[in-house]
């Protein structure tokens, strides 16, 4: 075997594990959430995982992230320690947050990862101040922005789309198309097809297959090799779906089992990545089996960790409020 | 001493901190070219090019959110809007982005960033481009809101908005723009945003106000004295989160009497925090209920007469001041 081949497969290898992850930690946090440890509004990436680590196999140490309050898993991907982050969901002083932010408000500065943001679409002007500060500054970083189909109609989203084409600004808009903003259905919501957002500001769109991994790879290196380039904004749209309810409070009234149990089968990402490991690079099932019991047991850990934590301190109320 | 106007001195702040600091720069709507459509950033744009005096589209929302982004990344953004009625298109990243930025990041990130522009009445534009927006801002924690009087406060507070790590609303006032005051030739450095200021000291009643309202309460002060006798303290409050409640609690200790007078309209506005907390906190040495002038309960109405009587003014402050000296 060709050495160049063989780390190509140790890639694709971390990404399977990363995805796995992602998947899991979010599992785990279905549980803890129906036992009690974690409240409030509370929204998986479950189904979506190869959006968020394919797109992070292509970004580098400058570059900065911002996403909406589904924002577990870009936490784990980027580098944050899984422990931090459910010791956050279940509100403890060892949460990234210090238990003050809670799932939809959690960030990393060390990794460029901005949040986490509770007010839909709210996330893409900022991004787009994240782009405009690696401009400013030089630094050639680019601003991965991800949103929803449901944030695709906010205003400031359109203002945003302006302004980065405007000013030529370092932005990778991820349209992360999961086919409903809470209950409602894309089609619903859309008065035009959201692959044709960009048009009228002549920024270009990339159609991304966002269940295949590979897919994502691939499309948002030529993304944000075009924006690196400083070639302006770009859109990836991502065709993705999500299985779980909108937040943890969903009755699931708006689709049919059939249609999720349909997806599940056909296009999971981490199905679809299992197969072609074992079917093209040959590796072997029990490799991936191991993998998987090895996260399963880590996770355990993470929520003992997140459980035995104690709750922020009184004192803490009143703390990070003004420099 | 000079006489500077405070649309020059609110000029001359954001240039002397640009040449200071690289990451300070200036985005809002006619900022550049146009030279502010009020002129206070007249003559950026040739000093410190396209880079970093920046005119936007007319989308408010959407600077606002892109000025908080760029200080979540270490920038010194100023977002100027072209009045504060415009800010409640960007209300959202100006409370939800940036006020509370550092407490949802459990102090991780810090949001350092002015939005400033004229707030209240400028005169004969009507309900939509007439309201005072102080409490509304006050309101919040993780914010500091301040709100000059003279060209001396303007520039020094200014200067220590942009160098502030929080996030600053700057409330201006149209009318004072072009008003003069004296001003020291010496350098000017930065001076607490947190602290208010005595314009007149007095002992018989103690009237607090801020931005334009100062004037209204100066000139009251003048006739009180003049006309009536009657001695009274001007309190220039500043700061409208955090209220520097020790300046206002020892004043009322000294007169036993307060009115305060704002722009903004009475209900949950500057002046009911004012009075809450003389109530809690000096209860036992008014010698007088409280006052509260404010505008009048509605939109702001376009005849100028009508206009007139929505707004406080001198006459006002002296009429119930000798009101409540009489009691």
């Amino acid at each position: 075997m060709l050495p160049k081949q063989d780390e190509q497969i140790n890639i694709f290898l971390a990404l399977y594990r990363k995805m796995l992850m992602a998947r899991k930690f979010e599992e785990k946090v279905a549980q803890l959430y129906i036992q009690g440890y974690i409240s409030g509004f509370c929204h998986l990436y479950i189904g979506q995982e190869a959006v968020v680590v394919g797109i992070s196999s292509n970004i580098t140490p400058q570059d900065s992230v911002i996403t909406s309050y589904r924002d577990h898993a870009h936490m784990l991907i980027l580098g944050v320690e899984p422990k931090f982050v459910m010791a956050e969901l279940c509100g403890k002083i060892t949460g990234c947050s210090r238990g003050k932010g809670g799932s939809m408000h959690m960030y990393s500065k060390e990794h460029n990862f901005y949040g986490g943001n509770g007010i839909v679409g709210a996330q893409v002007p900022i991004g787009a101040g994240l782009a405009f500060a690696h401009k400013y500054k030089k630094d050639s970083g680019v601003s991965i922005v991800y949103f929803g189909d449901g944030a695709a109609n906010q205003g400031q989203v359109y203002e945003s789309f302006n302004m980065t084409m405007l000013w030529n600004l370092p932005v990778v808009y991820v349209l992360e198309n999961n086919r409903y903003a809470m209950g409602t259905a894309v089609d619903r919501s859309s008065g035009n097809n959201l692959k044709n957002r960009g048009d009228s500001f002549g920024i270009p769109t990339i159609l991304v297959d966002g269940m295949d991994l590979f897919d994502v790879m691939e499309k948002s290196k030529e993304a944000i090799d075009y924006v690196r380039a400083n070639k302006g904004p770009i859109i990836m749209h991502v065709d993705t779906y999500r299985y779980k309810g909108h937040s943890m409070s969903d009755p699931g009234t708006y689709r049919t089992r059939e249609e999720i149990d349909n997806i599940k089968k056909t296009r999971d990402p981490i199905i679809q990545c299992k197969q072609r490991l074992i079917e093209e690079y040959n590796i072997n099932q029990q490799e991936l089996e191991n993998i998987s019991n090895e996260i399963s047991e880590l996770i355990e850990d993470i929520a003992k960790f997140a459980i035995e934590s104690p709750f922020p301190d009184g004192k803490c109320l009143t703390e990070d409020i003004i420099l | 001493m000079k006489k500077v106007p405070v649309r020059i001195a609110l000029r001359d702040a954001m240039a002397e901190e640009m040449r200071n600091d690289p990451n300070v720069f200036l985005m809002g709507e006619e900022v550049a070219r146009y030279d502010g459509a009020y002129k206070v950033s007249q003559g950026l744009l040739a000093e410190f090019g396209e880079e970093r005096v920046i005119d936007t589209p007319i989308s408010e929302c959407g600077f606002a959110g892109i000025g908080v982004g760029a200080a979540f990344s270490g920038l010194r953004p100023i977002v100027e809007f072209m009045t504060f009625n415009f800010a409640m298109q960007a209300i959202d990243h100006i409370i939800n982005s940036a006020a509370k930025i550092l407490y949802m990041s459990g102090g991780q990130i810090n949001c350092p960033i002015v939005f400033r522009g004229p707030n209240s009445a400028p005169g004969k534009v009507a309900a939509q481009h007439s309201q005072c927006f102080a409490s509304w801002y006050a309101h919040c924690p993780g914010l500091k809101v301040v709100s000059p009087y003279t060209s001396f406060e303007a520039k020094a507070l200014l200067k220590s908005a942009i160098q502030d790590d929080n996030p600053v609303v700057f409330l201006e006032h149209e009318v004072l723009y072009g008003k003069q005051f004296d001003i020291p030739d010496e350098e000017i450095s930065p001076i607490p945003l947190d602290k208010a200021i005595i314009m007149r000291e007095g002992e018989d009643i103690t009237i607090v106000a801020f931005s334009i309202s100062v004037d209204y309460a100066l000139e009251a002060a003048e006739i009180l004295q003049e006309k009536y006798g009657i001695s009274a303290e001007v309190i220039n409050l500043i700061s409208l989160r955090p209220i520097d409640q020790e300046t206002i609690i020892k004043s009322v200790k000294k007169t036993g009497r307060i009115i305060n007078v704002e722009e903004g309209w009475l209900s949950c506005g500057i002046g009911a925090e004012i009075v809450s907390i003389i109530i809690e906190k000096a209860f036992d040495y008014l010698d007088a209920p409280p006052i509260r002038i404010s505008a009048a309960d509605v939109p702001m109405p376009y005849a100028q007469n009508l206009e007139q009587l929505a707004l406080p003014n001198a006459m006002k402050v002296v009429e119930q001041a000798k009101m409540i000296i009489s009691k």
